[in-house]
């Protein structure tokens, strides 16, 4: 090591570090955002692979339905704008948080958990609706991988509502303090996160499956 | 924000105060950007429900547009990103996983597609 050359005056006044000894400051949840959004592009891998699987299955009707005799595209449209109110209304909350007011930020993650729950609600009757008709996933390969990429979004919401109901309990308890605005806004990136998930799901799956 | 802004003035060594610095766009920017999804989101199922187009790998292809451009707007006015926030690095995610996203997504459809060419006389055999 000491073969390293050095120059002469650095190496008198103090031994070299290799590495940063002064401790800068991190206050407490400032690298929280950055990585959760690590975590929504892990999720969005995720999706990316059951994308990839319907890709590749959705085809394989193995003498079934195929997209265009089951899909109903009036209910998926519904869907939809549940899915963009609830992202809406969710912004609205947060801009309530910005400007303190918890009250109307409460109301605004009503609005938003109830947009929410008739999302699940509407995905919930077509699943059964399907189920019904003997188009359940084990038919062919084309439905598993559909209810496999559809279910995994919906789990997704149902998880989100969960953690939403969670935080207006927090925020009811501890009021806006510095960690329900941060956790707030982690689920307002999941909470988008998903609706973009859905852009790709409702084109991919039921647009261009109607097309087929 | 004024609170974080205090911090970073503490910081001794000037360039390494973490704050957080994610912007929350403002009531203008989240309506405009529902209504550009709104129209964006109306277009592509209008375009399939009516039959617009004639040849269906076109109507694929214009809905699959409608689609990636939502998806810039949701990215722009709901998730707020930019190349600054979080010093470009949400950024860098962002493109290292779309870069993984494209692979997986061409890789599977191109092997299989070839896959399934390759077994056609199987296919058929099947069929039969």
């Amino acid at each position: 090591m000491s073969a390293i050359p050095m120059k002469d005056g650095l190496n008198e006044t103090k031994p070299v570090s290799f590495y940063d000894l002064d401790e800068h400051e991190h206050p407490d949840g400032g690298s929280t955002m950055l990585g959760f959004w690590m975590y929504l592009m892990s999720d969005c891998l995720i999706f990316a692979v059951l994308f990839a699987a319907y890709a590749v299955l959705g085809n394989s009707y193995a003498g079934g339905p195929s997209p265009k005799e089951i899909f109903e595209l009036p209910l998926v449209a519904v869907n939809t704008a549940m899915l963009l109110f609830s992202s809406i209304t969710y912004g609205f909350a947060m801009l309530s948080m910005e400007e303190g007011r918890q009250r109307i930020m409460q109301m605004w993650l009503v609005f938003t958990g109830l947009f929410g729950l008739a999302f699940l609600s509407i995905e919930m009757y077509e699943f059964a609706t399907l189920i019904h008709e003997g188009a359940g996933p084990t038919r062919s390969a084309f439905l598993s991988s559909f209810f496999t990429l559809v279910g995994t979004h919906g789990l997704h919401v149902t998880m989100g509502l969960i953690w939403l109901v969670t935080l207006m309990v927090q925020v009811q308890k501890h009021g806006l303090i510095a960690a329900n605005k941060r956790r707030l806004m982690c689920l307002s990136m999941f909470w988008h996160f998903l609706d973009v998930i859905w852009i790709g799901v409702f084109t991919f799956v039921y647009l261009m499956g109607t097309l087929r | 924000m004024s609170d974080t802004h205090a911090h970073d003035a503490h910081a001794d060594h000037g360039d390494h105060g973490h704050g957080d610095h994610a912007s929350h766009g403002t009531r203008g920017s989240y309506i405009k950007g529902f209504f550009l999804s709104v129209i964006l989101t109306a277009i592509p199922f209008w375009i399939v429900m009516t039959d617009a187009f004639k040849d269906p790998s076109t109507a694929a292809l214009v809905v699959m547009v409608f689609a990636v451009a939502q998806i810039v707007v949701h990215m722009i006015y709901f998730l707020h990103m930019s190349g600054k926030s979080e010093g470009g690095w949400t950024m860098m995610a962002l493109i290292f996983t779309i870069i993984l996203v494209v692979i997986t997504l061409s890789g599977s459809i191109w092997v299989m597609y070839h896959m399934n060419t390759n077994m056609m006389p199987m296919q058929a055999a099947a069929d039969m």
